[in-house]
Parts: C-alpha cells; sequence; structure tokens
C-alpha cells in the first residue's frame, strides 16, 4: 500500500515551512516513527515522521523547498521492502562486491574534501566532481555548501560543548555569507514592524533584591524539596507581573486596527535563548498559577527550546512578555515589544551597588527594570505607575501574598 | 587556581602540538611539563626531542658522514687521511640541536600564548590538574574544561636485564655514550636497536643485535626485511634472530650475557649492552587509578574514536592510548582532538601513517605489507623497481634497495609502498598523500616526476604494476 507523507497541519498564524535535510533517500527503508525530515518554521521545528514502515519510493519535495499544510512531501510503499531477501548467495557477493567498488569509488576524495564534507554533513555522493575521473576536490566541497538548496541550517557544526570561537589571524579578512534561517528572518521581520507601526518608548525603575534575596535564601531549599523544582526569581516577576497587570488591564491590551482589545486573562511570554535563536514560549493564564507550576513550566520550556522541541501553540499568543537580558550580563536595555502585544518588561543583572536607604548609604543588589510600551494606547502614567507597582511587590514580596 | 578552556598534560610531539593548535582555535590553553634536560633545566618536546627522534637523527647523521669518509670517500675520487671521531664532539652538536628545538617549542608556546606549567601533571579529580615537583609535592592546581593527556611512553624494562645507565642502558643511555664501545649488544632488532646499533657500528663498535622474534622486522614487508638484513650483516651488523637473552649482568669491564639460541645456550661478554625491547605507556604519577581513567591491560588508555577516555572531558592521544608509537600520529591526534573540541570533524587516517627505519639504506612504508595483503586473500599487483637502475642513484653511489608499490588487481587503488633506500623518509611522502586522496598506482603513473631524482623510481614501479616499466 502507498501512504503519503504530508506535512503536519501548521498553525493559523505560520503559512508555510522549509523542508530541511532529507535524513532518507528514495529507494531506503523506513521504520514506522522514524524521523524522516525537519520542517522549519517561522516559529519552531517539526520533525516529519514515517507513518508507516515501508521502503521510501519517492521524494516530491526535495531539501530547501517550501511547502504548506497537508502538502505531500514523499511516498511509503508498505508493502515493498528494500532488500531482495530471496536473492542467490552468487547475487549477493556480487552486490556486496558493487557496493564495496562503489564505496572505494565514493572516498576517492581528499582529506581536505572529506573533513569539509564531514562539517557540512554532505555525502559524497551529494557533492558533483567537477574532474573528469569523478574525483571530489575540496573546490567542488565548497562549491556544493554555497549552494543554496544544500546549504541548510542544520549542515552547520554543532560545537562538542559551547566554546569561543576561533580567534582569527590578525592578517586575515575573511567573510562569510550565510543565508538567515527562517526563525532569523521572521525575527527581524517582527522586530522591524514592532519599530515602525508603534509608539514605543521605554520607562525605567530600580528594584531592591535584597528582600527577595532573602526569601529565597530561606525557602529555596524546602521550595525545591516539596516541589521538585528550583525556585528561581523568575516566578517571583511573572507573579509581580500580574499583579500589576490586573491593576492596569491596558498594558495588558492589544491594538487591533482602531480597537483595543482588552484580555481578561494574562499569558505572559517568558523570552529563551536557545542554538536556533530567540523564542518566547508562553506561559498560559499566569495569574491562576503557582510559584512552583510557573517555575517547572520556565524549566521545561528552557529544555524544550534546547531541544528545539517546543510546539508552535507554545510559543503564539501571549499577552504581555518578560525578556531577561540579565543572564547574559546586560545592565540595562530598552525591549522591544512583541506585536500585537503593548508592553514587554526587561529584567537585568543584579549588581551590588551603593544606595540611599533612610539617610545612610548602603550595599545592596540592584536590578534596573525596563518596561517598553506602545504610546499608542498606552500613557506614560499607567506606564510608569505599573512599572512600579511591580517594583513595589518584588520589594516587598508579602505584596503579592494580600495583593496590596 | 587558574582556570583554562584546555589543559594539556605532556609536552611531547603530542601534546605541545594539540596545545598550540588549541591555541590557534581561540582556545585559553595551557601545557603541564616537567621534562628535566641532562643539565637540570627544564624542556618542552617530550621523548621525541630530548632523548628521541631528534638526537637519534643527529647522531645517526654524524656517524653516517664518519663513514662515508672512511668508506666511500674514495670511490669519489676523494683521499682521506688522518681520519677520527671526536665523540664528545659529536655528542656537543647533538645536545645543541636538540636544545635549539626544544627551546623553539617555548619560543612557538609564547608566540602562540600557550602557558607553560612546569611541573608533572597529575589528575586531581573532575576537570582539575595539579602541577607535581621533581619531589611528588603537589606546587600548584589548575582546572581545564577540557584535558588532554599526552604522557607518551617509557622505554620497557625486562627483568633479564635490568638497565643501570652505565653498563647496561636504554635508548636515553645509549644517546649518550662519551667513546665508543668497542664491542655492543644490543636486545631488540626494532627499530630503536637497529638505528642506534647502526651508530655506533658506523663509528667503529663490534655490535651484535640479539632478536627474540624468528623472522628479522617482522612487521616490515618482507621483500624490504629480507634485503635489509643483507645489508645490514655487509655492513657488520652481527644480526641473531630468535635469540633469547637469559640474563646480562654488568661487571667491571662489560656485560656477561646468557644467550639462548637454537636450543642452545651462550655466553658471550660485550663492553655496554643496550636494552630496546619495545616501549610501554607513561602513566605513572598521572594519579590513573585515583580518578579512576580507564586503562587497557596493557596499560594504555582507553579512547574511543574521538579519543575520549572514559572521563568527562578528558581526551588523551598519542603513546599512551597505543597503537603505532610515532610522533606524527601522536601530533596529528592531538590537532584533531583540538578541532574536534572546536567543533569541527578532523579524521586521523590511521590507515595510511608513514612509517620510517633510518638506517641506511633507510626503510619507509605506508599501506598494506604484501604479505598482509596475501593473508586477507586480497587482489594485487605488484611493481619493483631497484635503486640500481635509477641514474640519480648511481650517481651517488647509492644504489642499493628498491621501491615496491602494491595496488589493487580491480581498481588499481594504491595499497602499500614499500622503500629500502637513500632518503626512503622522504620519498614515502608522495606515496602516502596519494593514498589520502584514494589515488590510483596509475595516479602516480601519469604524474611528471623530474629527473634526475630518486622519485622517479616510486614512478617507474607504479608503471611496473601495469608491467610497463621504462628503464628496467
Amino acid at each position: 500500500m502507498l501512504v503519503e507523507i504530508k506535512v503536519p497541519v501548521l498553525a493559523e498564524s505560520v503559512p508555510d515551512a522549509t523542508l530541511l535535510e532529507w535524513r532518507k533517500k528514495a529507494g531506503e527503508q523506513v521504520e514506522r516513527g522514524e524521523n524522516l525530515i525537519d520542517l522549519e518554521t517561522d516559529k519552531v521545528t517539526l520533525e516529519v515522521v514515517a507513518p508507516d514502515s515501508g521502503v521510501l519510493v519517492e521524494i516530491r519535495k526535495q531539501t530547501g523547498e517550501t511547502a504548506l499544510s497537508h502538502d505531500v512531501l514523499a511516498v511509503i510503499d508498505t508493502a515493498a521492502s528494500a532488500a531482495p531477501t530471496s536473492a542467490p548467495a552468487a547475487a549477493a557477493s556480487q552486490t556486496a562486491d558493487a557496493v564495496a567498488a562503489a564505496q572505494a569509488a565514493a572516498v576517492r576524495a581528499g582529506p581536505a574534501a572529506r573533513k569539509l564534507m564531514a562539517e557540512q554533513g554532505l555525502a559524497p555522493s551529494d557533492v558533483p566532481s567537477s574532474r573528469e575521473d569523478g574525483r571530489i576536490t575540496k573546490g567542488d566541497v565548497l562549491a556544493q555548501a554555497a549552494r543554496p538548496a544544500a546549504a541548510p541550517v542544520a549542515a552547520a557544526a554543532a560545537p562538542v560543548t559551547a566554546m569561543p570561537p576561533a580567534l582569527l589571524d590578525a592578517g586575515a579578512r575573511p567573510e562569510e555569507r550565510v543565508a538567515m534561517t527562517r526563525l532569523r528572518k521572521r525575527t527581524a521581520e517582527r522586530l522591524l514592524q514592532a519599530q515602525q507601526q508603534a509608539a514605543m518608548l521605554t520607562t525605567f525603575n530600580e528594584v531592591n533584591m535584597q528582600a527577595l534575596m532573602d526569601l529565597r535564601g530561606r525557602y529555596k531549599d524546602d521550595f525545591e524539596k516539596r516541589h521538585g523544582v528550583k525556585l528561581g526569581f523568575m516566578s517571583f516577576f511573572v507573579k509581580a507581573a500580574v499583579e500589576a497587570l490586573k491593576r492596569f488591564p491596558v498594558v495588558n491590551a492589544s491594538v487591533d486596527g482602531e480597537d483595543i482589545i482588552y484580555h481578561g486573562y494574562f499569558d505572559i511570554g517568558v523570552a529563551v535563548g536557545s542554538e536556533r535563536g530567540l523564542v518566547v514560549p508562553v506561559l498560559r493564564n499566569a495569574e491562576l498559577m503557582s510559584f512552583a507550576d510557573i517555575e517547572r513550566q520556565i524549566a521545561e520550556f528552557g529544555k524544550r527550546a534546547r531541544d528545539g522541541k517546543l510546539t508552535l501553540e507554545e510559543l503564539t499568543g501571549g499577552t504581555f512578555t518578560i525578556s531577561n537580558g540579565g543572564i547574559f550580563g546586560s545592565l540595562v536595555s530598552t525591549p522591544i515589544i512583541n506585536p500585537p502585544q503593548s508592553a514587554i518588561l526587561g529584567m537585568h543583572k543584579i549588581q551590588e551597588r551603593p544606595i540611599a536607604e533612610r539617610g545612610q548609604v548602603v550595599i545592596r543588589p540592584m536590578m534596573y527594570l525596563a518596561l517598553s510600551y506602545d504610546h499608542r494606547i498606552i500613557d506614560g502614567r499607567e506606564a510608569v505607575q505599573c512599572l512600579d507597582t511591580m517594583r513595589q511587590c518584588l520589594e516587598d514580596p508579602g505584596r503579592l501574598l494580600l495583593g496590596v | 587556581m587558574e582556570h583554562y578552556d584546555i589543559v594539556v598534560i605532556g609536552a611531547g610531539p603530542g601534546g605541545y602540538v594539540a596545545a598550540i593548535r588549541a591555541a590557534q582555535l581561540g582556545f585559553r590553553t595551557a601545557c603541564v611539563e616537567g621534562w628535566a634536560s641532562p643539565a637540570g633545566e627544564a624542556a618542552l618536546g617530550g621523548t621525541c626531542l630530548n632523548v628521541g627522534c631528534i638526537p637519534s637523527k643527529a647522531l645517526l647523521d654524524s656517524s653516517h658522514h664518519f663513514e662515508h669518509m672512511a668508506k666511500h670517500a674514495k670511490e669519489h675520487g676523494i683521499q682521506v687521511t688522518g681520519l677520527g671521531m671526536d665523540v664528545p664532539a659529536m655528542q656537543k652538536r647533538k645536545d645543541k640541536i636538540v636544545q635549539t628545538l626544544t627551546q623553539g617549542i617555548a619560543g612557538l608556546f609564547k608566540k602562540n600564548q600557550v602557558t607553560w606549567v612546569k611541573g608533572t601533571g597529575r589528575l586531581a579529580g573532575g576537570n582539575e590538574v595539579a602541577v607535581m615537583d621533581a619531589a611528588g609535592k603537589e606546587t600548584s592546581r589548575l582546572s581545564g574544561t577540557h584535558l588532554i593527556i599526552a604522557t607518551g611512553s617509557v622505554p620497557m624494562r625486562i627483568p633479564c636485564a635490568e638497565v643501570d645507565g652505565k653498563r647496561i642502558v636504554d635508548s636515553t643511555g645509549a644517546l649518550a655514550f662519551d667513546a665508543v664501545p668497542k664491542t655492543l649488544g644490543v636486545i631488540g632488532g626494532g627499530v630503536i636497536g637497529l638505528e642506534l646499533g647502526s651508530v655506533w657500528r658506523r663509528l667503529g663498535a663490534k655490535v651484535t643485535v640479539f632478536e627474540a622474534m624468528p623472522e628479522f622486522l617482522s612487521a616490515v614487508d618482507r621483500d624490504v626485511a629480507k634485503e635489509a638484513q643483507k645489508l645490514f650483516t655487509r655492513q657488520g651488523l652481527d644480526i641473531r634472530l630468535g635469540a633469547k637473552v637469559l640474563s646480562a649482568k654488568a661487571g667491571k669491564d662489560g656485560v656477561a650475557l646468557e644467550v639462548e639460541l637454537a636450543g642452545k645456550t651462550e655466553t658471550l661478554a660485550v663492553e655496554r649492552l643496550i636494552v630496546a625491547v619495545g616501549r610501554a605507556p607513561r602513566t605513572e604519577g598521572l594519579g590513573a587509578a585515583e580518578a579512576g581513567l580507564e586503562l587497557d591491560n596493557r596499560g594504555f588508555i582507553k579512547v574511543d574514536a574521538s579519543f575520549r577516555t572514559n572521563l568527562p572531558g578528558v581526551f588523551a592521544v598519542g603513546d599512551v592510548i597505543g597503537g603505532p608509537m610515532l610522533a606524527h600520529k601522536a601530533s596529528e591526534e592531538g590537532v584533531a582532538v583540538a578541532e574536534m573540541i572546536a567543533g569541527q570533524k578532523p579524521e586521523v587516517d590511521h590507515g595510511h601513517i608513514p612509517w620510517v627505519i633510518y638506517t641506511w639504506p633507510e626503510i619507509a612504508w605506508a599501506g598494506a605489507t604484501e604479505q598482509a595483503l596475501k593473508a586477507t586473500g586480497r587482489a594485487y599487483k605488484v611493481g619493483k623497481f631497484p635503486f640500481l637502475a635509477s641514474g640519480r642513484a648511481r650517481a651517488m653511489g647509492e644504489t642499493d634497495g628498491f621501491v615496491k608499490v602494491l595496488s589493487d588487481a580491480a581498481d588499481d587503488s594504491l595499497l602499500g609502498v614499500h622503500c629500502l633506500g637513500p632518503n626512503a623518509s622522504e620519498l614515502i611522502a608522495e606515496a602516502v598523500i596519494t593514498m589520502a586522496f584514494g589515488g590510483s598506482a596509475e595516479d602516480i603513473a601519469r604524474t611528471v616526476h623530474a629527473h634526475p631524482t630518486l622519485a622517479e623510481s616510486l614512478h617507474e614501479a607504479a608503471l611496473g604494476t601495469d608491467g610497463r616499466m621504462i628503464h628496467l
């Protein structure tokens, strides 16, 4: 039986997907559940698995092509089997010889070409030779790697561990042209759009983290023992943001044409860095979540962002976003709104600074807060007070308990 | 405690090359090495530069010049009278070469900003390395995101011939004789034994080599080994195969040897005895057991195909992981590990590592021997060209030996090249590069070779696999 392999249903906000590298060739045996190819969309990478075991008889869309929901990518014949099981022994040994000879021919490439192929994820069969004798030169591999269709983002060699990039020779001035990944392209578009369409500005405040740190220090062991997840600062910020958004609903609203849509729920996007770029998974109904729920969910998001396993649903929607530049060491910055949202909170690094407290200069762990907002619908007073409410809740976490 | 991206333990050809490559790739790199020269100065370069490849080649060249003057100058019309050998001067030259090169590595470290931490590196748990002084006391400690162990090897010892450093010496001692012994025994007819035996034979010692195996140079292509044995014997090297040394006792004037040969026990006396029976991995002082580092049953560090040990973030390269104990193999592995850590995908082509024995004529080979091809049943073609038929070799007066090329009978891919002859060590590079590119014998045959050169002999041997040699 022939089974079509189709593009899974993409979310409404995702127009199409780009095919990354096929992991199987036409004619190869595939097992049910085996990952055949990854599709890259604006937001996530999707795996397409074989719905049944069989032979991949036809590939209809090639690496680098674009596909829509329900498009047929390939066809599997579930009745066929890749290896002729009943072939006589002599024929089998002939085949083996031919295979060996083909393999021998396949390695007709020098050490530099072989290394480059390994790093680019290219098989010798992927690289057309420029020579009459079929030998693959380094130049052939470079040429193949430069062809757009054969240069998927996934081909870039992942370091053994994150390490500083190689220092360049002082004399060399190399350049490299790399096609933006879809994720990067989409990010670029959206950021530019936000800059152009919103009347964006940023208000700042600073928060004394002493009380929060004391509280966390006191309960972090108990918290972890009871909930099985570490107590971080993010849950406090999410809680403080929800509390402040409740008091200033317009900061949680969005613009739709000439209307303002007020959301009666608080879906908080939490920006997470991943190897493929920045992604913003969303905590749904954060107002209903406990501290432990929030911490657990964020830890889960982080893990799945690293594995590229976040789903489209988890990345879409959101009524407000929290971005933490502090983990990279940022002291102060102006985050950009994630449209159609109207505001975003920027957290920064905690730095011990001298401040005045009851007439005394004391050293306190301080963090700058930034709230970027769309001035079209949010007035300065609301933005400033909203941010100050967050500050108060963070400096005196008891307020979160009492809603004051 | 200072932290580095990469800490390399050992600064031999595996370690120092790994450290330099790592630094080139942008890693903050330290190399821990506690080698002390005979003068007590700290020195980089490990066995290779201090007591191995380099000093032995210095002595081989000096002794070769001497023998040439004594035996072959006349045929060139050169009259030599009053020829003499100043051994201390020869040793001084050798020491100077070693000193220059080891200091050169210190210069390379400086240039590449590799930190040389003086002392012996010891695994101290996790990613920490303790630095020990000569007395075994910890002087400092450093840590590395990645550790590369490149501690090399040491001469293997045998209980029947205990090295005392005077009468009975290992390879290190044999490089430092201050006079030519009248009689010299060598236990072990391998690379080291033949090279060191050759040095002192050329300078006048009567040298006897005791090899336990019944075959001469058993790893070498039989054609080459047989011809080499004939030539070395003609040169005066007394090679005893299947000879088992039962005991060696150092006395005041020499060493009394008891050797079992063909079922009979002989006693012999030699002035000095070299023990060159192979090398063992150097893991002493590394703290392998305490750190839980896995070794195999012969004491080599176990690594996977990416040179990872069983400890996370700890790699090992070179002699200490086994395989051919060759400086160039260690260096390639060191480069590969540094590049792997940087996310590159290098390969070390272990199938095409060149081997060289620096006797004269030299022996060099790469790829499979004819006996190995026979054993695997692979169909092959042979081409063999003697230097006797080479114009250049004739002009040089170096007509001993030949080049032998083995290629696949079906697809002509180059399978092995074996060379016994002048400058074989240099000639083999062409064969290795052809194999690295998956080339065929015909690829060599169709490549223009300069005339008159020794390399033409390889060209002719390649033509020979197709039965179309021009000059024979």
